[in-house]
């Protein structure tokens, strides 16, 4: 009988709850950044990573969130893994089928989401947690970290704003094949329902890249 | 004639099975596990034959020479599976099934068989459902019948254009479900090349292993041949590339006899030979007839234009055609049977009228298209109407398709009795292997129903009857006298066959004899030609033993080889092809004898003289074979000439 | 119309395999696939050499032994076929053609272009059935299935278990032939009693074997000479999760 943490559907059941997950918090994660831009000052931002950082529920989140990026990779690098070993000897001429470009370098663009993951937690979410050396701020009194600062000094550097960019792009690839895989990984296809959930992840994938691109944009050029 | 005693239970022939079950001995359970059952061949016959015997607690081992039971040939059957259901309550019952199947058969089959085939027929279908194929359902979600091959009734049940697909792949779960119980053991990619007698009984047979080429014995307490018809004999057929004979040629050749190996079926509708590198023709359904128009041109100058590409067939009138099927039989017009739908195509492009290659007629879809519809008859149809495109390149719903008719399935086969016995005690023969159910011709949709009820409901009852006195008899050591001697012979005619290192290929050659059985003893046979094709087979079987060029070696897969070996079979066979359908001197069914006609140029048969089995035994190799005949009775069933006119 | 083949040969399973060059000429534009290679086997047979082995058998589309992978694509560049189908007009004058065997660790090459696909054949035993002696069994019509559920399992059970689908995925999973089959058995009410067992002992197999991880890449689907929907896999995932949580 087969294992739901070791049987391939299994596998692909937790990658995709978990892949859910994360495209759940991209979303609050791009609405507390888009307050940088759309709020006229860095007061939302800071109070709102401050809130994300101080308060209990969320702090359980965070574990949670934690365990959602680690479950996702663990499970992917693991799946490639075995794909990999499923085919030992290549073909001389790969297949070409008309089928969708993203999902055959879901792996390639998760290595690149994984680098720079490591170093967007490094620049922003390390540094204000653990390194302290963060500029503060007050607001109503009350002493907070500026980290809204940091992160429109970070994008006034052309060369990062770049790569940040390139970065954002990738992570569409990702969620392009991504999101509406999750659904069929969990058995959730519907001949009317598929194509809406096909069409509501092009859009999620777009908007939400759109939205992280806009603001080392709008920092660069406008603030 | 002692060798016949085809041992029909006495009683009225509603009773005959009913009877003979009641009667008959059975094995307990404790012993079946004792008792091992060979199965060679995994079509429809043998997979359930395997599969229902796995499940009674017989230890059976089932061997086919492709690399998947699945694939086993049954899979190509197209239109459907005939049984007397009567759930369209348009009056069929099991009588009239039987009578169909005797009057279609042409008077030739065995009566007291015939009616045990319909009378299983029913529990074929709850079976098949049971066991989760997929047949068309009406909008009740209850199962769909059609009418087919001309029957009046509608019982024809059907997959699509599927059926044989989905029966086989039922009963390959159903054999898979015992394989994994452990009472079934697979060998696939494995040939029988002989069968072992041990006093007079089958006791195992020989095989090869076509990955390895190893030569391996196996014993069985009992062994079943279900390796189908030996079609492929003419090269180019419907038939499977490996499809073979030798199975139950080696049976003949071991002392079973063989019955009316000249009842071979030819097929109407078939995509014609486009050139000389084909390798198999393609079969379209025979419910293609049921819409489907069949024409050539009325005048000779016509066809040639046809021919040459010079005009299209839209381009001829409609007066200008000869719907020679609606001409020559008002009453049943382009459904009348199989053989002579066939004879008709052949008449009219023997006679010039032909078209495409010369070797086709037309099958028109225009009228029924503006009757009904494009939509429904893509409904209808749609898969075999791509099926041609992909192979002719060109769309039947705007142009006709062409066909043609071609060798389709073998009537004749191994003699059985009524157990489905030979005449070597242990010996079955199951499927189309056999000869009992469709006498001179076969009726469509009726052989898929005769392979799963010998496999499901007939072979499981009567083996055990031959079973029951062998429970004492303990297995045997594969290194006896016998199986050291046949395996000796075996390795010896392989070698032989490799050392002849002559010129012909064995495609070449086969290709070569394909055409001369083809033309001799084909769709229509004459005395002259027959005792032709028996020289020519003769001298052409010494041509094979002395120039045949098999490439490679003998300890490994090795296609040639195995080619090699089937088509020496396939000569000897058509030899005996000949000589059958030169004793039958009257036309039957597929059977057609030139000097045997009406003057309308219907067949003629003869029951005074030839309403027998003609059953054939083996001498020795060039020697003449010993005719034997099981006279054939009718006491249920009025025997009249068919007629399809009126 | 001329070709140069680059066909794989292999001795045996043990044995390192290789390229090798063949041209043939003259084939006609309705020669199908195989008949082509026909050609080229007498050619070699006419030089005294091996022919090429390539599993081949009923030569109309159903039996599912063709296996060969054809310039980059399973059953070659025609949709809805099977290699035995393929016609050469599908060609080009003078094209280069490459020929290699499915490749998947569970379909070890046999020979030249010959792969083993017993796998398949354990899936199936493993619970690819309705437990159902024979005999016994209610009358057809007892059990009414509603028309769309019946075409909805014939349109499963129309697999003809080639394997095209391991050779297509980047993965070499077996995913779409098993969904092909649990989504048959469970669209019907014979089949839906032990749907449970049937897939979890199903997928234990397919996993056991080596087959690779769907990743819902599609290339199976966009291969299947059936054209068979990787609906089905959502069907088998569906009907796996339920079996796990249920």
């Amino acid at each position: 009988m087969s294992n739901i943490l070791t049987s391939s559907i299994g596998k692909k059941i937790l990658m995709s709850l978990a892949g859910l997950f994360l495209i759940i918090f991209l979303l609050v994660h791009l609405g507390i950044n888009l307050s940088l831009i759309f709020t006229g000052s860095r007061e939302t931002f800071n109070k709102a990573a401050h809130f994300m950082g101080t308060n209990v529920i969320i702090k359980v989140m965070e574990v949670v969130l934690f365990g959602g990026f680690l479950l996702h990779m663990f499970y992917g690098v693991l799946l490639q893994l075995q794909n990999w070993l499923a085919r030992p000897k290549r073909y001389r001429i790969e297949n070409y089928s008309q089928t969708s470009f993203f999902s055959k370098f879901m792996i390639h663009t998760a290595v690149i989401i994984g680098i720079f993951l490591v170093m967007h937690l490094f620049d922003f979410y390390l540094k204000a947690k653990f390194f302290g050396d963060v500029p503060l701020v007050i607001y109503d009194g009350k002493e907070y970290h500026d980290l809204g600062i940091l992160v429109v000094e970070k994008f006034k550097l052309g060369g990062y704003a770049v790569f940040y960019i390139i970065c954002l792009l990738i992570m569409s690839f990702h969620l392009l094949h991504g999101f509406q895989s999750a659904f069929q990984s969990l058995g959730l296809e519907h001949k009317t329902y598929t194509p809406l959930i096909k069409a509501i992840g092009i859009i999620y994938s777009v908007l939400v890249t759109a939205g992280f691109i806009l603001i080392p944009v709008y920092v660069y050029f406008w603030m | 004639m002692t060798k016949l005693n085809a041992r029909i239970p006495e009683g009225p022939m509603a009773e005959k099975w009913n009877n003979y079950k009641a009667g008959q001995k059975l094995v307990n359970p404790a012993n079946k596990r004792k008792l091992d059952i060979i199965v060679v061949g995994t079509g429809l016959a043998g997979a359930s034959a395997a599969a229902s015997l796995g499940e009674l607690g017989f230890n059976v081992k089932a061997f086919c020479y492709q690399d998947s039971p699945r694939r086993a040939h049954s899979i190509a059957a197209q239109g459907g599976i005939n049984a007397a259901k009567n759930y369209p309550n348009d009056g069929d019952s099991v009588y009239r099934l039987y009578y169909d199947t005797i009057k279609g058969g042409d008077y030739r089959s065995r009566e007291a068989n015939v009616y045990r085939l319909a009378e299983v027929s029913g529990n074929i279908i709850d079976q098949c459902v049971a066991q989760g194929v997929p047949f068309a359902r009406d909008y009740g979600g209850l199962l769909d019948n059609r009418s087919f091959g001309g029957a009046q009734v509608s019982r024809t049940f059907y997959a699509r254009g599927q059926t044989g697909q989905q029966l086989l792949l039922g009963a390959y779960s159903a054999m898979m479900r015992q394989v994994n119980a452990g009472t079934v053991k697979l060998y696939p990619r494995t040939e029988m090349l002989d069968i072992v007698l041990v006093e007079g009984k089958a006791r195992g047979i020989i095989t090869r292993n076509l990955v390895t080429g190893n030569i391996e014995r196996h014993f069985g307490h009992a062994v079943v041949i279900a390796t189908g018809g030996y079609g492929r004999a003419f090269y180019l057929s419907t038939k499977a590339m490996g499809s073979n004979g030798s199975a139950a040629w080696q049976a003949y050749k071991r002392g079973a006899l063989f019955a009316n190996p000249s009842f071979v079926q030819i097929h109407p509708t078939c995509i014609p030979v486009h050139g000389d590198y084909q390798s198999k023709l393609t079969l379209m359904s025979e419910s293609l007839r049921n819409d489907g128009r069949i024409w050539v041109p009325r005048k000779k100058e016509d066809a040639e234009a046809l021919r040459n590409g010079r005009v299209k067939p839209k381009d001829i009138a409609n007066e200008d055609r000869d719907y020679y099927l609606e001409r020559r039989y008002p009453a049943f017009g382009n459904l009348v049977p199989r053989d002579v739908a066939s004879r008709a195509a052949k008449e009219r492009c023997d006679a010039g009228y032909g078209v495409g290659s010369g070797l086709a007629v037309y099958l028109d879809f225009e009228e029924s298209i503006g009757r009904l519809g494009k939509k429904v008859i893509e409904e209808r149809y749609g898969n075999l109407f791509q099926m041609y495109e992909k192979i002719v390149d060109e769309n039947p719903y705007e142009t006709p398709m062409m066909i043609y008719p071609a060798i389709h399935y073998c009537m004749g086969g191994l003699w059985v009795d009524y157990e489905l016995m030979t005449t070597i005690p242990g010996l079955f023969s199951i499927g189309e292997c056999n000869f009992s159910d469709h006498g001179a011709n076969r009726l469509g949709a009726s052989a898929l129903m005769q392979g799963l009820a010998d496999g499901y409901f007939i072979l499981p009852y009567t083996i055990q009857n031959y079973l029951a006195a062998e429970i004492m008899t303990p297995r045997m050591p594969v290194d006896g006298r016998e199986f050291l001697e046949t395996e000796g012979q075996i390795r010896e005619r392989l070698n032989r066959l490799m050392q002849i290192k002559g010129k012909q290929s064995v495609d070449r050659m086969h290709r070569k004899f394909g055409l001369l059985l083809w033309e001799m003893v084909g769709m229509a046979r004459n005395s002259e030609g027959l005792n032709k094709a028996i020289k020519e087979f003769s001298s052409l079987r010494e041509e094979f033993w002395t120039d045949i060029r098999i490439t490679g070696g003998i300890d490994e897969m090795n296609p040639e080889l195995e080619k090699a070996s089937r088509v020496a079979d396939f000569i000897e066979t058509g030899e005996l092809m000949a000589r059958d359908a030169l004793q039958r001197e009257e036309s039957c069914g597929g059977h057609f004898r030139e000097e045997f006609q009406t003057p309308e140029g219907e067949a003629s048969r003869n029951d005074n003289d030839f309403m027998f089995v003609a059953a054939w035994e083996y001498t020795g190799t060039g020697k003449e074979p010993v005719l034997h005949r099981e006279p054939l009775n009718y006491e249920n069933i009025k025997v009249q000439t068919r007629n399809y006119k009126i | 119309m001329d070709f140069t083949l680059k066909i794989w040969r292999q001795q045996n399973a043990a044995a390192k395999g290789r390229f090798e060059t063949h041209k043939v000429a003259g084939i006609s534009p309705d020669c199908s696939f195989l008949e082509m290679l026909d050609i080229l086997n007498q050619q070699l047979i006419d030089k005294f050499e091996k022919p090429v082995c390539f599993d081949h058998d009923c030569r109309e589309g159903i039996c599912g032994a063709c296996s060969l992978y054809i310039n980059g694509r399973p059953h070659g560049p025609d949709s809805a076929v099977t290699a035995c189908q393929l016609h050469m007009r599908k060609f080009k004058d003078g094209d280069t053609i490459v020929v290699e065997p499915w490749r998947a660790r569970p379909f070890p090459v046999i020979k030249d272009l010959v792969v083993d696909r017993s796998g398949f054949d354990k899936i199936m035993a493993a619970g690819g059935y309705i437990s159902v002696n024979t005999g016994g069994v209610p009358d057809a019509n007892t059990i009414p299935v509603p028309r769309a559920h019946a075409e909805t399992a014939m349109d499963a059970a129309a697999c003809i278990g080639c394997g095209a689908c391991v050779a297509a995925c980047k993965n070499a999973s077996a995913m779409l032939f098993v969904a092909a089959k649990v989504s048959q058995f469970a669209m019907l009410p014979q089949g839906k009693v032990e749907t449970r067992e049937r897939v979890l002992k199903m997928v234990a197999k397919m996993d056991e074997l080596g087959f690779g991880n769907c990743t819902n890449t599609g290339a199976c689907e966009a291969e299947c000479p059936k054209q068979i929907s990787i609906s089905h896999i959502a069907r088998l995932n569906r009907e796996y999760l339920s079996a796990k949580i249920l």
